[in-house]
């Protein structure tokens, strides 16, 4: 029986999700919401979670010492390394086991959480070198497209034309002109992994692929798309609209890659303008007063219809034929 | 005595032998030259089977160390070993290692930092690292390289220290050099070294710990007063570690090694290989009546100052040899002398002599002529000569 958010409501009543209260994210922030339904989804399932978490927004908010939020245990190491981190964590569980060191009994979940900048950018070889060894782990990207935690910079992850102080829309350039890198398809990469979007509007669609993580064996990464309401400039209440919105816009396609197997696990009957998506967050409001505004959004619009289209023929090429 | 097996090796065998003895639980690490073949040796033990080591063949040093870090936080026995460019990539590691008081133990082969880009023996790398936090060894030779790795894990997993340690090793000389070195017997090793006692590890669910938690102007300051207090405890629990290894091997260590210094009224104080040569050097100017001597440097963090003040006082000069340099300061060996004099008594001449960088050798000659000018009266305090150097 796959988990429903009843159960979830039920299990929770008594018992620490992991991730507790007192934490200093901006109310509305999507980190902590991706984060939670996470650790809910392994513990429900009986697993021990032991979290790794590169630093950022959610990093700094939850650990300032002398408090911490995190019932579960957790390390905290650098900004790009925590992939390289857990992969070590996860090394010393399969030799104290090994030793007779741990209860063989115990079901432990590798849990590694980093932002987009912890992933694309300074993180990326750290990660890919995880993902190559093999480790079984869950690696959870937050991305909230940009630098937060330092105060709204560019990451290899910010949308074109969002505003940002180290892409700044200006008099002559309109903000950041490269589309996002697309981290799923270079995690997807490494072949023996399970790679996948997802995003707290769609929850169950989260927990699903929370729980095909855990049970995989070998590396998964699951890139979630979690708004940051603060530098978005979105209101907190719209937090899960706006990921609903980023699926129905085709902006945040849900989908999976298991082993170079695509499956589009969202197929919404129709679609709505990317401009939607854009028009409702106030980090676009320089852009859209500017007359670069609709080559911008027309740019976008063409790559997410492009990226649709071929994330369906992937999905019909590479149907019952795993690379590995 | 324990009965012991001798066998020519090199001192990066002998390195990889003791972490064989040692057997870590977890051992992450990344090949670079002139460390390389202690990895490689590493590999084929794991790769034969012959220790029970998790090796992780990460993708750089960088993540060497975060993986180190994550296994030792976890509550495993955890090593790795690099050199030069590599140690400097795990810089910021490095520091993270430290303040979480995480008993690690790196052998470091200590080659010339780029650039430009040298294979070659000096101490820039480690010297990199002086104020990391980490316990930093220096060895003369095969021998030592092996006894002070062991010696190492006792120490860094001490209660009273918890702190990582480089043992240093000179690349290529020490490293490539086959020597015969007295091997201790397996379980005489594991007897030593002992198990971990893991404190506060990750896989302990039931006592959940926050590892690296954002320490800020309110706390900082205390977490780094307790790190000096553990360096200052070095001090105070490593004469028992070397007296329990003599006590198996016949091997006595110590701070320093003063070396024919009783009456020496000239004396040299350097750090690894070099050593050798200079002890030989020593020899010869005895047997010419001169009164000369060395004070080896087996431990350079925490810096052992009341042996060197107890050692140095009242000589006439002391020529202090460095193996790498500080741009637009002194010389980090020779500036540590030279502030430990302070205090004393009678504060000898001192002469500050760089060599060796990018591994120039240095000869019984060239340390000839350094003793020759101490003995000359010819050292002027502060200013920096070369040995071996086109001017
Ligand atoms: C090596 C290093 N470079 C830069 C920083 C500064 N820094 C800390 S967090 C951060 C950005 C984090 O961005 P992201 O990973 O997207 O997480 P977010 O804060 O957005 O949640 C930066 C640049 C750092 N801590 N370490
Ligand atoms: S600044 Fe953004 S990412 Fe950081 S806590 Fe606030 S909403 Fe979340
Ligand atoms: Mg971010």
């Amino acid at each position: 029986m796959p988990l429903t958010m009843k159960k979830l409501a039920e299990v929770f009543t008594n018992k620490e999700i992991g991730l507790t209260q007192g934490h200093r994210m901006c109310p509305g922030c999507g980190a902590p919401i991706t984060v939670k339904i996470a650790l809910m989804t392994a513990k429900a399932l009986g697993y021990e979670p032991v979290i790794g978490f590169a630093t950022g927004c959610m990093e700094v908010s939850s650990t300032i010492y002398p408090y911490t939020s995190w019932s579960v245990p957790y390390i905290h190491n650098a900004f790009e390394n925590v992939a390289a981190t857990i992969s070590g964590v996860e090394t010393a569980y399969r030799a104290l086991k090994k030793a007779g060191k741990l209860p063989s009994d115990k079901k432990y979940a590798f849990f590694a959480f980093g932002g987009d900048g912890g992933t694309y950018d300074i993180g990326l070889q750290s990660l890919s070198g995880a993902i190559e060894r093999g480790h079984k782990f869950i690696y959870i990207l937050y991305d909230n497209e940009g630098y937060m935690n330092t105060g709204n910079q560019r990451s290899g992850a910010t949308p074109p034309g969002a505003d940002t102080t180290t892409a700044p829309v200006g008099k002559k350039i309109p903000g950041k002109v490269q589309l996002k890198k697309n981290i799923v398809e270079i995690v997807a990469g490494h072949e023996h992994v399970y790679a996948a979007t997802a995003t707290i509007g769609e929850p169950m669609d989260l927990m699903t692929k929370v729980e095909k993580a855990l049970s995989f064996e070998g590396p998964s990464f699951i890139a979630t798309l979690s708004p940051c309401v603060r530098f978005w400039r979105v209101s907190e209440d719209k937090t899960i609209d706006i990921t609903k919105l980023a699926v129905q816009t085709k902006y945040w396609p849900l989908y999976e890659v298991d082993r170079g197997v695509y499956k589009v696990t969202r197929k919404p009957s129709s679609f709505k303008p990317v401009s939607e998506f854009i028009k409702i967050q106030e980090r676009f409001r320089l852009l859209l007063q500017s007359p670069d505004a609709e080559e911008v959004i027309n740019e976008i619009q063409n790559y997410v219809d492009r990226r649709w289209e071929r994330l369906l023929a992937l999905e019909e090429a590479t149907k019952d034929k795993p690379i590995r | 005595m324990i009965k012991t097996h001798r066998e020519a090796i090199t001192g990066a065998q002998a390195a990889a032998y003791a972490m064989k003895q040692i057997e870590p639980d977890v051992v992450a690490a990344y090949p670079i030259t002139p460390q390389t073949p202690i990895v490689e040796y590493f590999a084929k033990y794991v790769a034969d089977g012959v220790v029970r080591t998790e090796m992780i063949p990460v993708e750089s040093e960088h993540s060497a160390m975060s993986a180190v870090v994550g296994a030792a936080a976890a509550g495993a026995r955890a090593m790795t070993a690099t050199s030069a460019n590599g140690l400097a990539l795990m810089h910021e590691i490095v520091y993270i290692a430290a303040s979480m008081r995480l008993p690690v133990v790196m052998p470091v082969v200590n080659r010339a930092l780029s650039g430009p880009i040298n294979i070659h023996c000096d101490h820039s790398d480690t010297m990199a690292e002086r104020d990391s936090g980490w316990i930093q060894l220096f060895c003369e030779d095969s021998q030592e390289v092996y006894d002070l790795i062991l010696m190492a894990v006792r120490l860094a997993e001490h209660e009273q220290v918890r702190l990582p340690v480089m043992v240093n090793q000179d690349g290529f000389i020490i490293s490539h050099g086959v020597e015969p070195v007295e091997l201790l017997p397996d379980d005489v090793v594991k007897k030593f070294v002992g198990e971990l006692k893991p404190l506060y590890p990750l896989l302990d669910t039931e006592h959940p710990v926050t590892y690296g938690p954002l320490d800020l102007y309110d706390y900082y300051f205390e977490h780094k007063r307790q790190q000096i207090e553990a360096m200052k405890n070095v001090f105070k629990v490593f004469p028992s570690i070397i007296e329990e290894f003599y006590q198996i091997s016949g091997r006595k260590y110590n701070f320093v090694e003063p070396y024919k210094i009783d009456d020496a009224q000239y004396v040299m104080v350097a750090l690894g290989s070099t050593n050798g040569t200079i002890k030989y050097v020593v020899d010869k100017l005895r047997e010419q009546g001169k009164k000369v001597g060395l004070l080896k440097i087996w431990m350079f963090r925490p810096f052992p100052k009341a042996e060197i003040q107890r050692l140095l006082t009242g000589r006439k000069a002391v020529v202090i040899l460095d193996r790498s340099a500080s741009f637009g300061a002194e010389a980090p060996l020779y500036e540590a002398i030279k502030s430990s004099l302070y205090d004393v008594a009678s504060r000898p001449l001192l002469g500050s002599f760089v060599y060796g960088l990018g591994g120039r050798d240095i000869n019984p000659e060239l340390i000839e002529f350094a003793f020759e000018k101490a003995m000359k009266h010819e050292l002027v305090t502060d200013q920096e000569l070369y040995l071996g150097l086109r001017e």
